[in-house]
């Protein structure tokens, strides 16, 4: 199964993040595909590198770099981004700013979305 | 091809559940995630939503991980509880339809 | 490999203008409407409440939404349907809905078609993918 996840919601103040992170883990150990994962909405505040959360508490934008290190196409909508002042020069490695039009790709090639949001 | 509908709003403070409920076809499964396993509680003034699904044949499932971190462990009869792989699993078997 | 066209329906379930929810999501409908997708929209819960003609943003200072639902059909997205229950509950009938652009020939308004819910879940069936937008 090639499987497309949407993120809606900003880290640390709604479980959105953390919940579609839980999933996409058990999703690769099972074996399925990732197609991509795509940030929308407050989503996009999810993969800047500008945030520094206390030490003991999982660093959400690393998390989501190291999931991008293995492959998987992470996308931050750009006019969402660009809205909220997320640009190129803030984000962590392994993600990428790109359009609508990757979103709906997702939509049409994924078996299955699954959105995680408000 | 039959529905997962995903729940994640609290029905103390949220119509999702009992809106999504209309448009649950025979056959279709729930999952309660995030604050939406509130709605598994036993005994709550919430509660026949979920007991009114099961006793209809509509299978439903919370989330474990949500559920002990809200220390919820008297659940409604009939509500299976399953993990993030379980998650998957239901996702492979059905169209998702998440009611935010 | 035939590339068959995919179903691809979109859900509005939150008011308008309270939160940008409904604004982003007319934007993704907008793209989508560009691609080789069978799209249809459907509003439910608050999301009836966009439908509402007669919206005027002008003293929030924000775009608001309205003109461009009014172009839906120009955008070819003309399966546009709304939940009669929801719209009910909230005391509107279809007379208070928006228009979303007008018959080619005849020039007559097309509004959004209200269903019943069963119409919607037999729908949502069917689909590829529902994105709750």
């Amino acid at each position: 199964m090639k499987l497309a996840v949407c993120i809606y919601e900003g880290p640390y103040n709604h479980e959105a993040s953390d919940s579609a992170y839980h999933f996409i883990k058990a999703v690769i150990d099972k074996g399925h595909e990732i197609r991509g994962i795509f940030f929308y909405h407050d989503g996009v505040y999810n993969v800047t590198k500008l945030m520094e959360p206390p030490q003991d508490d999982r660093h959400i934008a690393n998390r989501w770099s190291e999931l991008g290190a293995t492959g998987i196409d992470i996308v931050v909508c750009i006019a969402a981004a660009k809205r909220r002042g997320i640009v190129d020069d803030v984000l962590v490695d392994n993600v990428r700013i790109s359009g609508l039009g990757q979103l709906t790709m997702m939509a049409i090639e994924a078996d299955r979305m699954v959105t995680f949001g408000d | 091809m039959k529905m997962l509908h995903t729940i994640n709003k609290s029905p103390f403070q949220n119509s999702a559940l009992e809106s999504c409920m209309r448009f649950v076809a025979s056959g279709d499964i729930i999952l309660l995630l995030e604050d939406g396993v509130y709605a598994a509680m036993s005994g709550s003034s919430k509660s026949s939503v979920i007991e009114e699904a099961v006793k209809g044949g509509t299978e439903v499932f919370a989330l474990s991980a949500d559920l002990k971190a809200r220390a919820l462990t008297s659940l409604i009869d009939g509500v299976q509880i399953t993990d993030y792989a379980g998650f998957v699993d239901l996702v492979e078997k059905h169209k998702i339809h998440s009611w935010l | 490999m035939s590339e068959d066209i995919k179903k691809i329906m979109f859900t509005v379930r939150k008011a308008p203008h309270g939160t940008i929810y409904v604004y982003e999501g007319l934007e993704v409908k907008l793209i989508m409407a560009a691609y080789d997708a069978d799209i249809s929209v459907v509003f439910m819960d608050d999301g009836v409440l966009a439908l509402k003609q007669g919206q005027n943003t002008d003293e929030l200072g924000i775009k608001g939404f309205e003109k461009t639902y009014g172009v839906f059909v120009d955008y070819e997205i003309e399966n546009v349907f709304v939940d009669r229950q929801s719209m009910e509950d909230r005391g509107m009938t279809a007379d208070d809905l928006l228009v979303i652009g007008e018959d080619e020939e005849t020039e007559a308004p097309i509004k959004p078609k209200v269903v019943d819910s069963k119409e919607i879940a037999a729908m949502m069936a069917e689909q590829h993918n529902i994105m709750a937008f």
